[in-house]
């Protein structure tokens, strides 16, 4: 057991949990009983806010473990976090503020809303929630294997289902100050945890290096290290299967990101068009920050870092290996804030993660389907109830099932939110696509990718499917023909998967203009989609 | 409101700088290991500086358009009788 840095990451975790309670009398509303207000924040972050609760919600504790963990393992390819993160805001810089003003409009409070807007389908948007749901569920679970990977570092790594009860503690505590502060707890406490990783990242890069003899010594180390491994794929640079892969996995994760419903949570509570325009200036901050922790994975390798074995399934966990390298290289009280910075880094995202699922949940299925006429203080009540077992829905999954599992699952999410893109972003600009499409591309591109998934299999970790989401080109098949031959360059599967998608919209698209098929009713008017904060067509907050 | 005359899109040309950083998708111009640079291969130093390129792609858009009054990608063709409303 390491005191020095359990009492320094016990102090920082109460330090926010009294924070994430205090919360609720932050900014206050006139109430909390509605969605805008609980589920929101009062829909009125102003530029600072947004950049540390977006950047606290993007770059989870799950990226801060698992992206240098990648780089140990697979060398170049787990630097695709990097384009990743920068292409991201010049995408997305247009479609955003489009999709905050039809928002800020109509009152729309998830993705799932707009779209049944738009094309006035309430099947569609159930098909955009649970899309959301399912991908945004093992995303919760993962920033449990974040925090957990810090709690066993400090010597919490009991075995069997003891082992996962500090873990199970602090996810009750944040379930609970979620629940009655709402977006305004992880809002407030993405302050302290931003600031913690961007204390420890810079002492990180600064001191580490200069102990293992500089950024050229640490290169020529992980070099020969993957010189040594009988694996050609991994190594400094990438290889010749690997670019394609490199490149739209960079891209596919790119365009996956803001279709997530929590990424859009944090959008929709900002203030204004110019709060999200000087966020996607600013946000690439946490980019560079991205960047330089990922070649904290080489570091480890210099210094001989060992991965600690998880005593719960008994296998070596490679997602320890950033926190063991601050333990053995750090003092201890340093160590403990570093762990503390990961493992608020979890709490964050988590709660906005299950705040964004409660979201959909409420407006898309149970005001849809269950409850009709439920009030505002209802659907409050509801989203509420939801977060909670969204949680431990979250907690249950990594206590009770292989965590290896939620990786697999966070693999899907990634492939299925992707999915949703030609009737989410794409309906931003034209309602070209027909309704019936956007649903047959949806169950194209959904059951093509989940089917690509199946088939990569990686024989090195004894695996036949599931295995990653590097798919060879050999492996496409259009019924028994494959236009690719044998080919082992790697795609990432998503980007696949979205062409299907694309493609049967398309068609079906053209079947249905020919055929008049009626398209659904639109509630925006093109307009909308321009609205600022000033504007008098905003729709109040927190009213009926 | 439908007063409000304005179409569903807005051009500038200016958005045009969106698409630059993603030239850094391009692998093949960068994974080399040499020139370093404070012992990083040129891999990293150069997906580094798309850090700063994007930065400054995004912020020229929206410093650019941020006054820009709204294009309505149609002239305007108000009717005699349009103008005149404000005489009756």
């Amino acid at each position: 057991m390491q005191w020095t840095e359990l009492i320094v990451f016990s102090a920082l975790f109460l330090l926010v949990t009294v924070m994430g309670f205090l919360a609720a009398r932050w900014q206050k509303g006139d109430t909390l009983e509605h969605l805008d207000e609980w589920g929101l924040g009062g829909r009125k972050f102003g530029s600072w806010i947004t950049w540390f609760l977006v950047g606290g919600d993007l770059y989870t504790a799950y990226t801060f473990v698992a992206v240098p963990a990648l780089m140990f393992g697979a060398g170049a390819l787990g630097f695709y976090a990097l384009p990743y993160t920068i292409i991201l805001y010049p995408l997305v810089f247009l479609p955003l503020v489009r999709m905050w003003s039809v928002s800020r409009v109509h009152g729309y409070v998830t993705p799932a809303d707009f779209v049944k807007g738009r094309y006035g389908s309430h099947w569609l948007a159930l098909i955009i929630a649970v899309t959301g749901i399912v991908a945004t569920m093992p995303y919760i679970a993962l920033q449990l294997v974040g925090l957990e990977a810090v709690l066993r570092s400090m010597g919490l790594n009991g075995s069997g289902i003891l082992g996962h009860l500090p873990l199970f503690i602090a996810f009750l505590i944040l379930a609970l100050y979620t629940y009655q502060s709402g977006l305004r707890a992880p809002a407030l406490i993405a302050f302290v945890k931003d600031i913690l990783i961007y204390l420890v990242i810079l002492v990180a890069i600064i001191y580490l290096p200069s102990k293992f003899g500089g950024w050229g010594e640490i290169f020529n180390d992980a070099q020969a290290k993957f010189d040594a491994t009988p694996s050609k794929a991994d190594g400094i640079l990438l290889t010749g299967t690997n670019q394609l892969q490199y490149a739209t996995l960079a891209l596919g994760s790119a365009l996956a990101l803001f279709l997530y419903p929590h990424s859009l949570t944090g959008i929709l509570a900002s203030r204004g068009r110019n709060v999200i325009k000087r966020n996607m200036v600013a946000l690439p901050a946490y980019s560079l920050l991205l960047g330089l922790l990922a070649l904290l994975g080489f570091v480890a390798i210099s210094a001989g870092t060992k991965p600690i074995v998880n005593q719960a399934t008994g296998r070596p966990d490679t997602n320890t290996i950033v926190p063991e390298l601050f333990g053995a290289n750090f003092p201890s009280w340093f160590a403990g804030i570093a762990f503390a910075a990961i493992g608020i880094g979890a709490l964050v995202p988590a709660a906005i993660m299950s705040i964004a699922a409660a979201n959909l949940w409420t407006r898309n299925v149970y005001k849809e389907y269950i409850k009709k006429a439920a009030t505002p203080a209802e659907e409050a009540k509801q989203a509420k109830l939801a977060s909670l077992v969204v949680k431990f829905g979250a907690v249950a999954f990594i206590v009770f099932v292989d965590p290896q599992f939620s990786i697999d699952l966070q693999l899907m999410g990634g492939v299925m939110i992707l999915q949703t893109l030609p009737a989410v972003a794409i309906a931003l600009y034209t309602r070209w696509f027909h309704v019936y499409a956007l649903v047959a591309g949806w169950f194209a591109g959904m059951g093509y990718g989940m089917w690509l998934l199946y088939t990569i299999g990686n024989p090195a970790i004894g695996k036949a499917h599931f295995a990653g989401s590097a798919l060879p080109l050999g492996n496409i098949s259009i019924f028994g023909w494959h236009p690719f031959g044998a080919s082992t360059t790697q795609i990432y599967v998503g980007i696949i998967a979205l062409f299907v998608n694309l493609l049967v919209a398309v068609v079906v698209t053209l079947i249905a203009k020919k055929a008049k098929w009626f398209n659904g009713t639109d509630q925006t008017d093109p307009s909308d989609y321009h609205v600022d904060e000033d504007n008098p067509r905003v729709k109040p907050i927190a009213a009926h | 409101m439908p007063s409000e005359h304005k179409t569903g899109l807005r051009w500038s040309n200016w958005n045009l700088l969106l698409i630059l950083p993603l030239f850094m998708l391009i692998t093949p111009w960068f994974n080399q290991d040499e020139p370093r640079i404070f012992g990083l291969p040129f891999f990293y130093w150069y997906q580094f500086l798309f850090v700063v390129l994007g930065v400054v792609c995004v912020g020229l858009v929206y410093v650019k358009t941020k006054d820009e009054p709204v294009v309505t990608g149609k002239p305007d063709k108000l009717g005699v009788d349009d103008l005149d409303e404000g005489a009756n």
